[in-house]
């Protein structure tokens, strides 16, 4: 379109060559789409009862919040307006996929997590208020909110609270990843996106997500304290994460065959983009390395009798190539969807900067950033089994 | 030269009428007031009619816009695009825009069919870019023209993913998202805008559908109006005439 | 029930810190949602007055006609006759307003006639159009005047 650009192929509307929705919008699925798994996890100890999950409740729930802490940084450096975003909760335009976003980010980070981890917690709290040194001394009695009553019948209390506050915390949570599935899915003007299959592989794969980040960040945190993890733990959210590996493989096979054998007008000008521009990030990084491979190995694993130390390394390397290929499945979504022109006659390219608001760095540090936040989460909240006994 | 009586009286005539109708203009265009208060929102509905036939590619409208709406360089309200169908192959045509066609069109030769199509916001009456937006700050005014309120727009672009036909953009300075406003600063005034104004063959008028006398009304009868992009149900209001089935 | 209630003291003492923090929302919509949202649709409809008020640049070719009247007089007698002024003169709403110190620009023919006359094969085929280095030259002015372009 333009001499400027070689990087455009065909023909592209004169607006639509450069991308606008940039790497921090893949960030922002992948980020919230953690959360989501992160917490359905933990709801298989507490309303499943799933007795082998247990050890990683708390630290399923911390990862959860540290990474709901930063899941709406990516979108406030996106913003041409960051200081104008709290419009959306002062003025939510009811027929936008996107306003009601903010309610259901506010109601699951308010009335699910927080308060579940809350009610879990809160004898530890009130124990820390009084056993502690100032000045985490004052954060605890400031969370207690002035309440140091801990006798049994008021934690059976909290114990049913509990229990009814992960109960709607599971809608709650495929609320707040579907959303963001519908998010795009509801775009009838980009037909990489819109299909009503859209929310549910994102929840699906959410869930993924979410499912390797706590078995990797387990079997890492152990590691760091010197200890072992537990292995029927392990074991079980390794199963977990198959199956639900498996579901969303299907749906997105589902998507698309559906596509291939319809052929809508679209298709062309999409499988030629898969099979070039998105090659890599699609076919390599999403599909052999992010699904195929850890699935096999993980299947691996159910089929052959392995010794502990064997599954314990592929428990590892399945969870981290699911996380990458989690992220390329984004990419690929999110990037990929801006990358066909809405004439379906040309590409463009995808022009990631550096260090500006949206490049590559703040990208990787917004990735980095629950980390840390996990580590003071779990200074302040302890999560391991090992304690309680004390 | 000698002037008799009638003459003169006839000339001084002519230049009180014609300088008092030019002091109006003037005025009119001078000290205009800021919003033209006679304005009815009510009695208007704007959409704009292009026929494709007249369009010589010149790039006069796309000049003009980016003139009278200070449109930032490499950023279209407005565009040209310039179309080559060879054979039977509709779906599958050379289409170029050099610049949006802001500067014309490098002159080519070529066999098949050829043509040049005119593209700008539609100002859908079921917009989908205004049903996207989380805030408001994208709206369809009552006389019906899409806008964007530059003071309450946050920068999200999701707007722009949801316009099917690629008019909008998040303008690079202000960074907010931009488009046509139909010129809604000079339609309101009683003046066309500055894509018709500079239009040379006529091929871009302004149409007022509440308007009983609009020129509208006789295009829209003829065999073969067209919007662009139909099955998106946008009802769109920017009408073609000779729209060939090849534009996308 | 007074014993069940004491055991959930805290939980009353959350609800209440729920509600301060819903009733500071609603505080702060009340102050801060700019007056007038809502009137039209779902939007602030001082935009409308915003958007009304830009400047504009194009004067619009009644303004020229009513001062100069001799040029639309050759003008309507010829080809270009339903060319707006501004068309190749450009934005002159500021020469409206000013006119002795404001001048409308008086376009270069090399690169403005080309711009519509240049053969190409996608205008329509009934207008005229002719490849210019092969035309006589070496000025289009020197033959044809610009508001009555027929007949040399």
């Amino acid at each position: 379109m333009m001499a400027i650009t070689p990087d455009v192929q065909g023909f592209m509307y004169p607006n639509e060559v450069e991308l606008q929705w940039s790497v921090l919008i893949v960030l922002y699925p992948y980020i919230t789409g953690l959360v989501a798994g992160a917490f359905i996890l933990a709801s298989l100890s507490r309303i499943f009862n799933i007795a082998a999950v247990k050890p990683i409740y708390r630290l399923s729930l911390l990862t959860a919040l540290a990474f709901l802490l930063v899941a709406p940084l990516p979108l406030q450096l996106h913003l041409g307006h960051p200081e104008r975003s709290f419009e959306m909760y002062l003025t939510p335009h009811k027929t936008s996929a996107m306003a009601m976003f903010g309610f259901v980010y506010l109601w699951y980070l308010l009335a699910v997590l927080l308060t579940e981890i809350w009610l879990d917690y809160r004898r530890d709290i009130v124990d820390f208020a009084q056993s502690r040194r100032s000045p985490l001394k004052w954060i605890y009695a400031v969370l207690t909110l002035g309440s140091y009553n801990v006798s049994a019948a008021s934690r059976r209390i909290d114990d049913r609270v509990g229990w009814l506050v992960t109960l709607v915390g599971i809608p709650s949570a495929f609320l707040l990843h579907g959303y963001v599935g519908f998010i795009f899915g509801s775009v009838k003007a980009n037909p990489w996106w819109s299909t009503p299959l859209m929310p549910v592989v994102f929840l699906f794969s959410a869930m993924v997500s979410g499912i390797a980040a706590v078995l990797v960040i387990y079997q890492a945190a152990m590691r760091l304290r010197g200890r072992r993890a537990d292995m029927a733990c392990l074991d079980t959210v390794a199963k977990y994460l198959l199956y639900v590996f498996v579901i969303d493989f299907s749906l997105e096979m589902l998507d698309l065959v559906h596509r291939m054998y319809e052929a809508s007008e679209s298709f062309r000008a999409l499988d030629f983009m898969v099979h070039t521009r998105l090659f890599f990030s699609q076919i390599v990084l999403q599909i052999y390395l992010g699904t195929l491979l850890p699935i096999g190995l993980l299947a691996l694993t159910q089929v052959w009798k392995m010794r502990e130390p064997a599954r314990r390394a592929i428990y590892a390397v399945a969870g981290s190539l699911t996380l990458v290929g989690i992220l390329a499945m984004r990419w690929n979504v999110v990037i990929g969807g801006q990358l066909f022109s809405k004439s379906f006659l040309g590409y463009t390219t995808y022009k990631m900067a550096l260090t500006t608001r949206e490049g590559l760095l703040p990208a990787i540090a917004l990735m980095i950033l629950p980390f840390p936040i996990l580590w003071v989460l779990v200074k302040l909240f302890p999560p391991w089994e090992e304690r309680k006994a004390t | 030269m000698e002037l008799n009586r009638r003459e003169l009286l006839s000339g001084v005539g002519k230049f009180i009428i014609l300088s008092g109708s030019a002091r109006a203009a003037l005025e009119s265009a001078r000290g205009a007031p800021a919003v033209d208060s006679q304005y009815r929102m009510a009695e208007h509905w704007w959409g704009m009619t292009i026929d494709v036939s007249k369009c010589i590619g010149c790039g006069n409208c796309v000049r003009a816009c980016a003139a009278e709406n200070g449109v930032p360089k490499g950023y279209f309200r407005t565009w040209v695009e310039r179309y080559h169908v060879s054979g039977a192959d509709l779906e599958h045509p050379r289409v170029d825009s050099p610049d949006g066609g802001i500067n014309g069109f490098p002159p080519r030769q070529a066999g098949g069919k050829n043509f040049f199509v005119p593209k700008l916001c539609n100002h859908c009456v079921d917009s989908p870019c205004v049903q996207s937006c989380p805030v408001g700050a994208t709206y369809d005014s009552p006389d019906g023209v899409v806008l964007v309120d530059e003071k309450y727009c946050v920068g999200c672009r999701y707007c722009v993913q949801a316009c099917p036909y690629g008019c909008r953009y998040l303008h690079p300075t202000k960074h907010t998202a931009d488009k046509c406003t139909l010129c809604y600063h000079r339609i309101t005034k009683g003046l066309t805008t500055a894509c018709c104004e500079a239009c040379p063959t006529g091929a871009r008028q302004l149409a007022d559908l509440k308007n009983p006398n609009d020129p509208v009304h006789e295009f829209l009868r003829s065999d073969n109006v067209q919007i662009l992009k139909p099955y998106m149900a946008t009802r769109a209001k920017v009408y073609y005439k000779d729209l060939d089935g090849a534009v996308r | 029930m007074k014993r069940v209630l004491g055991e959930a003291e805290h939980l009353v003492r959350l609800a209440v810190v729920a509600a301060v923090l819903v009733l500071i929302f609603f505080a702060i919509r009340r102050a801060v949602v700019p007056a007038g949202f809502g009137k039209y649709g779902h939007y602030r409809s001082a935009s409308l007055d915003d958007i009304r008020a830009r400047p504009i640049s194009f004067a619009g070719h009644e303004a020229c006609e009513a001062c100069h009247d001799g040029i639309v007089k050759v003008k309507v007698a010829g080809k270009h006759a339903h060319i707006n002024c501004e068309a190749c003169h450009g934005p002159a709403a500021k020469h409206a307003d000013d006119p002795f110190n404001n001048h409308a620009l008086k376009p270069d023919p090399a690169t403005l006639c080309v711009r519509c006359h240049e053969a190409d094969a996608a205008k329509p085929k009934n207008f005229p159009q002719v490849i210019s280095r092969e035309h006589y030259g070496p000025a289009c002015g020197d033959c044809h005047n610009p508001h009555h372009p027929n007949g040399v």
